[in-house]
């Protein structure tokens, strides 16, 4: 058996320093490159000079827009069919936006000369609070595209909304909350970087590059600067960290490109920590406005919600084509309702391109956030206990599977069974008990609990693709003569442990070690066509094309040890990872016996050609559900506004588990980042565009400081659909866990009379909500 | 990549040599230590000095002793040295409380004392605790060396008494007996400069404060301190009353002003709040 735990096969080099990441690349000859960058928000570009830094003398190449604008390149095509500047000709309309890029002999000489190319702008008047950027007498961010005199990027909703008015209009109860989910930033450890490697001789383009979607990458560029497919290899070695913020391509990878052609030098560019914050794709911003109706007995009948949703300067989300808002429609979460409507406005602001950054699911932790601060505010007009309110109306396990309002189908699912778990580990009763105790003294304490579904592993490919491109996932299966097995799939980890886990589905599956299968990844050249890893869609499609080649394999094997046996396939059965004839354990033959006799001069049947190796392609019939209960608890200190995470307890189901050592790494890790965007982390700009948190001076990463030591709980409850049952889980603790924080401490603050009070809750933003005078989380503070 | 400009790089062997080479090369260069904000700012290239005058092997400046009857300080102790010092702590815990919260392990570990209250940051705690403390530093030149009390110090945000050509190589911090100390600051999150925090040194005699410390973080407060709190103290028997009365006074003459730590009232609840919280702390001590 090769499920179960054991440590990660990569570890063995990260924990020595042998990791082999983009800027561990060095190649002979080669260059490396500064992107210089707008200090405006929104400014015209008058002039480009950049004679005198051409004139350094180890500068190589200087490219500016215009440059890009000969070759047809000055604007690339975003994953939300728009288009982005990779160097700006017109205008600047993000601080921090690519203006220029500068190749030089060393990274100092490419710095310098940075500061040597005079732009003169002029500046213009920014589009920065996303509420704003539709007033009639906004600026027009846009103004490269054809005929547009406004900022309004789409209009788009789901779900029945005269079945939901229906429902308000006769309500019991109705609640409604205004909230913002601030724009935040997956700020990995390892920022963005290319090198790039033109081969002038064989017309070879390789990019080295911490991208999670390698084979997309390589197929954007053969259709976006007309190279061949077959003439490029895109290798995405060791990367440090993705979460979402490196599915894109961005101008940087495209300059490094280009120098390389223009030089025909191999170039090098990676960017630093403040470019990562100001430039890569952020995650959220979205401002919401949710409401609920419900009988005055707790049952929620109807959901609605209107939301603003920030794009930035470009439409750069990288999301299924056909939704534009992710998948914020699963809004309706894990509750039995009859209604919901949600209807979504994309504007354009003088901010930088993304918004799906940041391990969300497309989207569903802006969703799952929504539903569960809204059911806490319900469950405060109702004056119920917040639990027992979920409770009431979660989907019941009978009904499984469950047609949403807006049109999923989740797979299955006990929800009660984990929610009384959760509450079983944490003792809520005891907790409300002590709460109680302590507001009698005065003292605030908050019980926050959240309950998520996730809907992960786009997925089907008549409903889902990524600018045409359909998300099934390749896999490849090589077995040795000696029963060593090599897997190529496409998907790339960046920390999620792939190496590991997918030995052990093949070990699993063949009866052979997790040790004796060599993960192939993230090289295009070595590896089949697939989408990429993110949306946690690994293990739920490449996972299942892992299985499922293996199973070809094994079946495979089943023919070959028929021969060897001298016995018909059929009457062979698979147990203890071996293939016997039925009733007959001592025939056994083990994977690398078989193996051996495939490449051996066994004489097989007719039409079988000898070796076990095989390929799949699995397009998934539908997307898996994980989800969780979790629960928070918090002291807030009434006279700071510091809040103190005490414990926090969480309930996974991810389906199987595989590993379940990694499973809970990537739980600990999504709590974390959720205590980080509940409590500290958000980017503000202030009225003329300026980034306030372009650093990790000012963009707060939690330590283990700010985190309690976990409390971990399981269910099973195994998918229906994928092979082995597993539902992905590397994004669940993210898209669960921040509701549970916030809603601890409005929790606590239910004394003041607090409903809601926007993230991150900073000691100063706790204080003036405590005071009844809370601020704009997303502006500069007035 | 973050890389800095162009600069000259020297390494002093003595005091005497490190003074020479400051005259040498000027206003334009700069003292590196532990180099935690300097070589930062360098790679953002917000600073550009044309040359680093390096003092790490200026072992001398790395003595932390009891004097007679001061604590004595180099200006070259290292942040995690302070803390691991009981002769320091024990006497004066308001080092433990503030070392414990400055930056973490790695920065403590090679940042300076005397870089600290050098590069003047209007955030720093240990220009604060020094000023609580009212300690004095010794600035040494090529004529000799002088003294400033602490609350001279310090002449505006990151600016300080210390001349281009001189060095700061020693704080002195006197030792009393009857003494409280405390430091208590509010950070976003741990590591975090601080949203605001104050220092409590409170001297009692007889049932009453013979004199009181009260140093200010991060609040626009002049010098670091709150010296109409502690002339409201002094005198007066120490009770939570007098404590929070104290606090509101440093609170009213304090100037914070609005970033994204915090606006200027919270920040100015906090001066109130903190100092109450301070000096509790440090008449819990005596």
């Amino acid at each position: 058996m090769s499920h179960g735990r054991m440590h990660r096969k990569e570890d063995a080099r990260f924990i020595r320093g042998r990791g082999n990441y983009t800027d561990d690349v060095r190649l002979p000859g080669m260059l490396y490159g500064a992107i210089l960058r707008s200090p405006y928000a929104h400014a015209r570009i008058v002039s480009v000079d950049a004679s005198a830094a051409e004139a350094h003398p180890k500068v190589r190449a200087v490219i500016i827009g215009q440059t890009l604008a000969g070759l047809g390149l000055a604007w690339m095509p975003t994953l939300s069919r728009d288009t982005q500047a990779v160097l700006a000709t017109d205008k600047v309309r993000f601080q921090g936006q690519e203006v220029a890029f500068v190749v030089a002999e060393d990274a100092y000489s490419a710095r310098d000369a940075l500061e040597l190319i005079d732009v003169e702008y002029e500046p213009l008047d920014a589009v920065i609070d996303a509420r704003k950027a539709l007033d009639p007498d906004a600026p027009v961010i846009r103004d490269d595209l054809e005929g547009r005199t406004d900022n309004h990027v789409f209009d788009w909703e789901a779900g029945d909304g005269e079945r939901a008015d229906a429902l308000f209009a006769q309500a019991e109860v109705t609640v409604a909350q205004d909230m913002l989910y601030p724009r935040v930033h997956p700020a990995p450890l390892e920022t963005c970087g290319a090198v790039a490697d033109f081969d002038k001789v064989t017309g070879k383009l390789t990019v080295w590059c911490p991208t999670q979607a390698p084979h997309a990458h390589r197929t954007l560029y053969a259709m976006v600067a007309g190279l061949p497919e077959h003439k490029i290899r895109v290798i995405s070695p060791d990367i440090g960290g993705g979460f979402g913020g490196k599915v894109g391509i961005y101008p940087g990878y495209v300059c490094a490109i280009v120098g390389s052609i223009v030089t025909g030098r191999p170039v090098k560019w990676m960017e630093d920590r403040s470019e990562n914050l100001m430039s890569t794709s952020f995650a959220r911003d979205y401002h919401m406005r949710g409401e609920i109706a419900a009988t005055r007995d707790g049952r929620i009948r109807a959901i609605r919600v209107k939301v603003l949703a920030d794009h930035g300067a470009f439409n750069g989300t990288a999301q299924p084509t056909k939704f534009p808002a992710g998948f914020f429609h699963v809004f309706s979460g894990s509750y039995d309702i009859e209604a919901a409507h949600c209807a979504v406005t994309g504007v354009y602001t003088n901010k930088a391109p993304g918004g799906v950054a940041y391990a969300c699911s497309f989207r569903i932790t802006e969703a799952v956030y929504l539903v569960e601060r809204m059911v806490d505010v319900l469950a405060a007009e109702l004056g119920m206990d917040p639990a027992e309110l979920r409770l009431r109306n979660l989907i019941r396990p009978e009904q499984f599977p469950y047609r949403s309002p807006t049109g999923w189908e989740y797979d299955s699912g006990d929800y009660p069974r984990a929610l009384r778990l959760a509450m079983d580990l944490a003792g809520y009763d005891k907790l409300r008990a002590e709460q109680a105790d302590r507001r009698a003294r005065g003292e605030l304490m908050g019980i926050g609990v959240s309950f998520f579904t996730e809907a992960v592993g786009a997925g089907p490919r008549k409903h889902m693709d990524i600018l045409g491109l359909g998300m099934a996932d390749g896999a490849e299966l090589r077995v040795h003569p000696t029963g060593k097995a090599v897997l190529r799939v496409s998907c790339q980890t960046q920390g999620q442990g792939h190496e590991t886990t997918f030995a052990q589905i093949v070990g699993q599956e063949l009866g052979i070690p997790a040790d004796d299968v060599e993960v192939v990844h993230g090289d295009t050249d070595q590896t089949p066509f697939g989408l990429g890893t993110y949306g946690s869609r690994s293990t739920p499609v490449s996972g299942a094309a892992a299985a499922i080649v293996s199973r070809k394999v094994r079946e495979r094997a089943r023919i070959v040890a028929a021969a060897m046996l001298e016995a018909s396939p059929d009457d062979l059965e698979w147990a203890d990872g071996r293939w016997a004839v039925v009733g007959d354990p001592a025939t056994g033959r083990s994977m690398a016996e078989i193996a051996l006799a495939a490449h051996s001069d066994l004489e097989l049947p007719e039409g079988v050609e000898g070796h076990l190796d095989a390929v799949t392609v699995y397009n998934p019939p539908n997307l898996t559900y994980p989800f969780g209960a979790y629960i928070c608890v918090v002291d807030v200190d009434p006279g700071t506004g510091q809040v103190k995470v005490r414990r926090f307890v969480a309930v996974d189901d991810c389906g199987v588990r595989i590993n379940p050592m990694i499973v809970e790494g990537q739980i600990h890790g999504g709590l974390a980042d959720g205590i980080g965007m509940a409590l500290m982390q958000v980017m503000a700009f202030d009225e003329d565009g300026n980034h306030l948190g372009a650093s990790f001076m000012d963009y707060l990463l939690p330590t283990a400081m700010e985190c309690p030591s976990w409390e971990l709980g399981e269910t099973v409850t195994p998918s229906p659909t994928h092979p082995i049952g597993a539902k992905g889980v590397g994004e669940s603790a993210t898209v669960g866990s921040p509701a549970a924080v916030v809603n601890a401490v409005v929790d606590a603050l239910a004394p003041y009379g607090v409903r809601h009070a926007d993230m991150p809750l900073t000691p100063a933003n706790v204080w003036r909500v405590i005071n009844g005078n809370p601020f704009r989380t997303d502006l500069a503070i007035p | 990549m973050q890389v800095p400009a162009k600069f000259a790089y020297e390494r002093a062997d003595s005091v005497p040599h490190a003074l020479e080479l400051l005259e040498r090369y000027g206003p334009e260069a700069r003292v590196v230590a532990g180099g935690h904000s300097l070589i930062p700012m360098m790679k953002l290239r917000l600073a550009q000095p044309e040359a680093l005058i390096d003092i790490n092997g200026l072992t001398e400046l790395g003595r932390l002793a009891v004097e007679d009857d001061e604590l004595v300080i180099g200006a070259l102790v290292r942040h995690a040295e302070l803390l691991a010092s009981t002769i320091a702590t024990d006497l004066f815990p308001i080092f433990r409380d503030a070392e414990r919260v400055i930056a973490d392990p790695i920065v403590r570990n090679r940042g300076t004392i005397g870089g600290s209250l050098c590069q003047a940051d209007p955030s720093e705690d240990l220009s604060a605790v020094f000023s609580a403390l009212r300690a004095t530093a010794v600035i040494q030149g090529r004529n000799g060396t002088r003294t400033v009390p602490i609350r001279d110090f310090h002449q505006g945000p990151y600016e300080t008494a210390v001349e281009p050509d001189e060095l700061l190589v020693r704080l002195r911090v006197p030792i009393s007996s009857g003494t409280g100390s405390a430091y208590v600051k509010v950070e976003r999150r741990v590591g975090d400069w601080p949203v605001a925090a104050a220092g409590a040194v409170l001297r009692v005699e007889d049932g009453v404060i013979a004199q009181a410390g009260v140093g200010l973080t991060a609040v626009g407060a002049e010098h670091f301190c709150a010296p109409e709190a502690e002339t409201y103290l002094a005198g007066r028997p120490p009770s939570p009353e007098a404590f929070a009365a104290a606090g509101r006074i440093a609170a009213e003459h304090c100037e914070p002003h609005t970033d994204q730590r915090g606006p200027a009232d919270y920040k100015r609840h906090l001066a109130a709040e903190l100092t109450r919280r301070a000096l509790a702390a440090a008449a819990e001590r005596i």
